[in-house]
């Protein structure tokens, strides 16, 4: 197997797997249309989305540097691209030594294997504004903001480091309290389901990952008040033709608990769903957040409609969380062991 | 000469049945209708179904205590003050007293006396203690139903009926006519629906044994089979009936039922009770490092 993308990917990989909603890549491309197909419609008229989805891909959100000039891989470099992707996501790994090998196994039973396949397009991100494929740059950060992020940045280091101090220093998804539930869906190891309800005025999307839905209004209501936020922000929305379009706002004002960190009073996202086959949703999702990026960017990611038959699961993830106790027991014991957090790497 | 009657009988029965009906809406015409009871109402249609979208709540104190209750002080008056104290409240079930087994009634009131007490060190008694709604745990059919929140449901014209509840950001997927097994038992079970006129049937299976029905400590076993009736009776009101059996608890199936009342706020919409967050110190405080000897 080549490594010609190896070592950019990796790189793009370990950051995906540390924070844990961060993945996924793009090119954008008129839908493809096929003459026998249109959009069904609801009883009541409303372009017709429901059904289960899944968004599972290897696709990364950003493009790699490895193949920075390629936005649009050929049948034969996706191939590969996808192998690479797979290898870096899977146990198949051998490299950190028996501790690493044993947690990639651990986690190889949970992989949806959707997630290592790349999109049927073969783009090299999902982001396809800006062209390059990349997350924009960040514009300089305030004080208070870089002292938030550091100190994050001290609770992840003592959590891969299996010390930390308390069950806030995990992550809400460790917490079971957002995980991909929250927009934008980005694809991750399981639970890639998504189950869109419809009624007159409302569009549902239950995710399986956890189990908040968003019940979405479409009757043109303002949002709720600014002084009133919320984990999954407040969603509203509306249809563009065939496309729903949905404007979140009012996300939580802890600073980091958001999507890349942005600064939930600016942070902004607007969602497309279009039904583009029977078969197929775009789903594209557009970030802005003048306090955070410098300019806004756009991802895409295909859904699958699957069988009706493979049924979305409760996830009843904080009723069952053991892995919290079993974490914090362990931290303490490391502790009594005199174990400490390595010290960070100045240059990372 | 039957046959005479019988001519005369029909009539007969047909002018009372009218002045029944001209009594009932003559009774509740321009007056506050009697507790309990509902003119004649069919709903609107949806898909060729009753139409039961809307954000719903009931407003019984069941989550206290299904059965009769007086108000009582919170588990810790001496912090919470009057805060944590339940309002008092007769029972929604039929006949006032759920038929427990001798045993379980005994479970039942030790349930009670340790509702506030948990234990997460050992995986395996990890459910044993303490009242479920305590963990903020999804909540179970039917508590959902009357937990102190409101709750959505999302009804259009496909197999599938969404019911959300705000607490916890549960969730609770309705399959209409579904004949299969369950695949897997859950928290909110495996919820089958079919129509009976105008009432939503909701045939519930495959809970998690250890959801309660209440504060109270009333509890199920694995063996827990809900049917629930969602039944339109006004454009502001669903009665909501469930039966309840469960032959390792109960001596037999026994029913709870009250209304529940769509929510008329302009804008009303299901607000985020993530309560994870809230007993997490409960939980895991005690996992939590100790500050060193050297920095005390």
């Amino acid at each position: 197997m080549s490594r010609r993308f190896a070592s950019s990917i990796g790189a793009a990989l370990v950051a995906a797997v540390v924070s844990f909603p961060a993945m996924a890549g793009q090119a954008r491309k008129p839908p493809p249309k096929s003459a026998a197909w249109t959009v069904p419609h609801t009883p009541w008229g409303d372009p017709d989305l429901q059904g289960v989805w899944n968004d599972a891909t290897s696709t990364p959100l950003a493009r790699p540097d490895g193949v920075s000039d390629k936005p649009v891989l050929t049948d034969e470099e996706a191939a590969e691209f996808q192998r690479e992707l797979a290898y870096g996501l899977t146990r198949d790994r051998r490299d950190g030594g028996a501790q690493a090998d044993v947690n990639r196994a651990y986690n190889e039973h949970w992989m949806d294997a959707r997630r290592l396949t790349v999109t049927k397009d073969h783009r090299t991100s999902l982001i396809v504004d800006p062209p390059d494929g990349k997350i924009p740059p960040l514009v300089p950060l305030s004080p208070e903001r870089q002292q938030a992020r550091a100190a994050r940045a001290g609770a992840a280091a003592r959590f891969a480091a299996g010390l930390p101090e308390s069950h806030e220093e995990l992550s809400l998804a460790v917490r079971c309290i957002i995980r991909t539930d929250s927009p934008p869906y980005l694809p991750t190891i399981y639970n890639n389901d998504f189950q869109i309800f419809q009624s007159p005025g409302y569009v549902a999307i239950a995710p399986e990952m956890i189990h908040s839905a968003r019940i979405i209004p479409l009757d043109g209501r303002p949002h709720i008040r600014s002084t009133l936020r919320q984990w999954l922000g407040d969603s509203r929305g509306r249809w563009d033709g065939n496309t729903l379009v949905v404007e979140t706002s009012n996300f939580r004002t802890d600073d980091g608990v958001i999507f890349q960190n942005a600064d939930p009073a600016t942070y902004r996202i607007t969602e497309r769903f279009t039904r583009v086959g029977a078969q197929t949703i775009h789903y594209e999702f557009t970030v802005e957040d003048p306090h955070t990026w410098t300019r806004p960017w756009t991802a895409m990611i295909p859904w699958t409609r699957i069988d009706p038959a493979e049924q979305m699961y409760e996830y009843g993830c904080h009723e069952d969380n053991f892995d919290i106790v079993h974490l914090l027991h362990g931290a303490r014991i490391r502790e009594k062991n005199g174990e400490t957090v390595p010290k960070r790497n100045p240059e990372r | 000469m039957r046959r005479r009657f019988r001519r005369v009988l029909i009539p007969v029965g047909l002018g009372a049945a009218s002045v029944l009906v001209w009594l009932v809406v003559t009774a509740t015409a321009g007056q506050a209708p009697a507790a309990g009871r509902f003119p004649p109402y069919k709903a609107p249609r949806l898909a060729g179904h009753a139409d039961l979208n809307g954000v719903w709540q009931a407003f019984v104190t069941a989550n206290w205590d299904l059965q009769d209750h007086e108000a009582q002080p919170g588990p810790q008056p001496e912090v919470m003050g009057a805060y944590g104290a339940g309002p008092a409240g007769q029972s929604v079930v039929e006949g006032g007293e759920i038929p427990y087994q001798p045993w379980a009634l005994a479970k039942r009131k030790e349930n009670f006396e340790k509702r506030m007490m948990v234990d997460v060190t050992d995986d395996k008694k990890w459910h044993d203690l303490g009242d479920p709604e305590l963990k903020c745990y999804m909540p179970g059919v039917p508590r959902a139903t009357y937990m102190p929140f409101p709750f959505q449901i999302v009804q259009g014209s496909g197999d599938y009926i969404l019911i959300a509840y705000e607490f916890t950001s549960t969730t609770r997927v309705i399959r209409m006519n579904w004949k299969k097994e369950a695949p897997a038992d859950a928290w909110m079970g495996w919820s089958r629906g079919r129509w009976e006129s105008d009432t939503l049937v909701v045939d519930v299976t495959d809970l998690r044994e250890q959801t309660w029905f209440d504060r109270a400590g009333d509890f199920h076993s694995d063996a827990l089979h809900v049917v629930e009736r969602y039944t339109p009776v006004s454009p502001y009101h669903l009665m909501y009936e469930a039966t309840i059996e469960d032959p390792k608890v109960f001596t037999r199936p026994w029913k709870i039922s009250f209304p529940l009342y769509r929510r008329m706020e302009e804008h009303i919409q299901l607000l985020e009770f993530k309560c994870v967050p809230f007993t997490e110190e409960l939980l895991f405080g005690r996992l939590r490092k100790q500050p060193s000897r050297a920095n005390r």
